[in-house]
């Protein structure tokens, strides 16, 4: 970091004064000029929190979908019916059992074998041929898209999050100040906050997997030079193995998030496809720290998009990864190789 | 990539041949003769449905052979350039929609269509082609959702989710353009047309460039060559191409909506170029043409072995991952395998094939 400062000074100052600003239009209350402008606090704010939850789950998607990429250079475009699958099998597992925590452990076992198979049955078959590989995912996610419709119908589920977890929490940031005086503070579903510390657990847990386990530098090493950490005697392919089955593990457990606190319906494995293409593109491909930088950015953009100018929320995420594309082509995060 | 094999066509027309017409091989003149008199042979469902659709998903196929064979870019957005000249259509031409349907004359909307679309075509490519390979594909999926999700959510200039309705061909000389036979015959020149222009493209001296390129962009470079200006100028001539293909695809539906570029779309133009394969300008109309048969036909055979009829998409998915696994470059390259096959049959010592 303190490296980051030194050889971009300008960079640094207009981040922190971005991070300042937000920081202020979250936690203070609003003049009344600013209120004319963006409407009410509480929009912002709901767009605002809505935007980093959406930015949270999308974190859980992308990570494995870039993680994958970044160790077997493998562009798994069934991504998104890993995700979908995994809504659907926790809808059934929460149903039968009538407990939305054991959804969890059952999913990411069960959409982890699955990605094990695929590793071990498709692409090692494939290793080195890269737009063949990308090939067979297409086509397996038009074949899992078409059995998902089969079985689970056109209708789409919601997964009930468990009691404990349903109706608002009351967070410490101020939301209207009334005539009177009176302080009113922000009201927030408990399930979403819930999502968002997940993930940013999740988030810090894979930070520390990588970094500070040696299976985690086996990984990092992976990415940099997968022949060279081969040829020192690493068993490369049950790394592949076991972070294959993680990324679709994880992919699987977003299906329960997003089950949660949106809907599951046919369609829904492309958008998150969609989201974790876009995520990775602007983040920098194979890298986690960008995944979770792209994940914020567009979870915000959409959310604060929609509220704002409704017609061109999309337009606003296709605009930034043009941009990104246009003066940053590896990714905010990502290096050149 | 596969490797471009045009020896079976004819070499080298300029000189040494007394007649072109001598290098086209029989077969080429006898799938032309069928074609011209198909009318006579089926019927007016076989023309519109099976035919129409074969030469229009064949066009929009064809440019995306020509990127990913030619210039070695799988690019997903060709659908949406045909669909953006598809929309064009209904906006600058006649439509059930008239508060946006402007009303120009034919000769107008279709070059505005064109142009419109290659344009569009031509900026995504300069953005698709800061990158390589599987980048490629993943950025061009992106855009082409970006703009599905925008038609969709757009409602003063695509009209939204429903799009827009009731576009029909002008109705020139005195022809219903819409009715089967016309029709036929419209796609069909469109459709040889633009393969005949790749196949010259594909020789000529920019294309040449284009292929060098694919195979070895960083010498292609230090021979002078500026390599992103030859690929961005693929993505147009692909884009100008798709274009057409738009404007025949709305008229053969009659309406237009998000859901024309939606990504089971956009996936189906990438099976349709690979089931064909993506070596020869040929493959994708036979992709076409096999994709067209099975979505028609797969409902009746499906009801008949007792299951649903919507599992078509399972059918199309299963063959093309078959055929990726087993033969990646398409029915033509299995038919080209069988070819070389019985060709080593062939006796050492006097040269003959045995039968």
């Amino acid at each position: 970091m303190p490296v980051f400062f030194e050889k971009h000074p300008i960079w640094s100052l207009l981040i922190a004064i971005v991070v300042a600003v937000v920081l202020w239009l979250i936690f203070a209350p609003w003049p009344p000029g600013l209120v004319e402008v963006l409407g009410r606090k509480r929009v912002f704010l709901n767009a605002t929190f809505g935007g980093i939850t959406l930015g949270a789950l999308y974190f859980l998607v992308a990570s494995g979908f870039t993680l994958i990429f970044g160790l077997m250079r493998n562009v798994n475009l069934a991504h998104g019916s890993l995700y979908l699958l995994g809504g659907y099998i926790g809808f059934e597992v929460s149903e039968a059992t009538g407990s939305w925590l054991i959804a969890f452990p059952v999913v990411f076992v069960i959409v982890a074998v699955l990605g094990m198979l695929l590793q071990h049955q498709v692409f090692r078959r494939m290793e080195g041929e890269e737009l063949r590989q990308t090939m067979v995912t297409i086509g397996l996610s038009v074949v899992l898209a078409d059995l998902m419709l089969w079985w689970w119908g056109g209708q789409s589920y919601t997964i009930y999050s468990p009691d404990w977890l349903s109706g608002p929490v009351t967070l410490p940031i101020v939301s209207t100040v009334r005539e009177s005086g009176d302080i009113i503070y922000l009201r927030y579903p408990a399930v979403r906050i819930a999502i968002l510390v997940a993930a940013i657990a999740l988030g810090v847990g894979m930070w520390l997997l990588l970094n500070r386990t040696r299976l985690g530098m086996l990984i990092r090493a992976g990415v940099d030079d997968r022949e060279m950490l081969a040829a020192s005697g690493v068993r490369i392919q049950y790394v592949f193995l076991a972070v294959f089955a993680f990324g679709a593990g994880l992919a699987g457990i977003a299906g329960i998030v997003g089950g949660t606190f949106q809907s599951l319906s046919p369609g829904e494995d492309t958008r998150f496809l969609l989201a974790s293409l876009v995520v990775v593109i602007v983040g920098g491909m194979g890298s986690i720290p960008g995944a979770a930088i792209g994940a914020l950015v567009i979870g915000l953009s959409e959310q604060l998009g929609l509220v704002y100018a409704p017609t061109y929320s999309v337009v606003f995420t296709f605009l930034i990864m043009a941009g990104v594309l246009a003066f940053r082509p590896q990714g905010l995060l990502g290096r050149t190789r | 990539m596969a490797v471009i094999d045009n020896t079976d066509r004819s070499t080298a027309p300029e000189k040494a041949s007394p007649g072109w017409f001598e290098s086209v091989p029989t077969a080429a003149w006898a799938l032309a003769a069928i074609m011209l008199i198909m009318p006579l042979l089926a019927n007016d469902f076989i023309l519109f449905q099976v035919f129409g659709w074969t030469f229009i998903l064949g066009m929009i196929a064809l440019s995306l052979m020509f990127l990913a064979g030619y210039g070695g870019m799988v690019s997903l957005i060709q659908m949406s350039v045909a669909a953006l000249g598809g929309y064009m259509v209904a906006i600058f031409g006649t439509s059930g929609m008239t508060d946006i349907s402007i009303g120009l004359p034919w000769w107008v909307f279709i070059p505005i269509a064109i142009v419109v679309a290659t344009i569009f075509g031509t900026i995504v490519g300069a953005l698709a082609v800061r990158t390589e390979g599987i980048y490629t594909i993943m950025i061009t999926l992106a855009i082409a959702s970006a703009f599905f999700y925008f038609t969709r959510q757009n409602y003063a200039i695509f009209n939204g989710y429903s799009g827009f309705n009731l576009i029909v061909p002008p109705q020139l000389f005195g022809v219903d353009w819409r009715s089967p036979m016309p029709f036929y015959y419209l796609t069909l020149v469109c459709a040889v047309l633009s393969y005949l222009l790749v196949v010259y493209v594909s020789r000529s001296p920019f294309g040449l460039a284009l292929q060098g390129i694919r195979d070895n962009p960083r010498r292609m470079a230090a021979l002078g060559y500026n390599v992103t200006a030859h690929r961005i100028a693929a993505y147009a001539f692909a884009s100008a191409i798709a274009s057409v293909g738009g404007i025949l695809l709305v008229w053969q539906n009659a309406q237009i909506s998000p859901g024309t570029a939606g990504i089971p779309a956009v996936i189906d133009i990438l099976v349709i170029a690979v089931i064909g394969g993506i070596g020869r300008p040929i493959g994708p109309f036979i992709g076409a043409l096999i994709y067209v048969l099975l979505r028609t036909f797969s409902p009746d055979v499906l009801t008949t072995f007792g299951m649903s009829g919507e599992r078509f998409k399972l059918l199309i998915g299963l063959g093309f991952l078959a055929l990726v696994f087993w033969s990646p470059d398409g029915v033509l390259g299995m038919w080209d395998r069988w070819k070389a096959r019985r060709a080593r049959r062939a006796d050492p010592l006097t040269g003959e094939t045995e039968t």
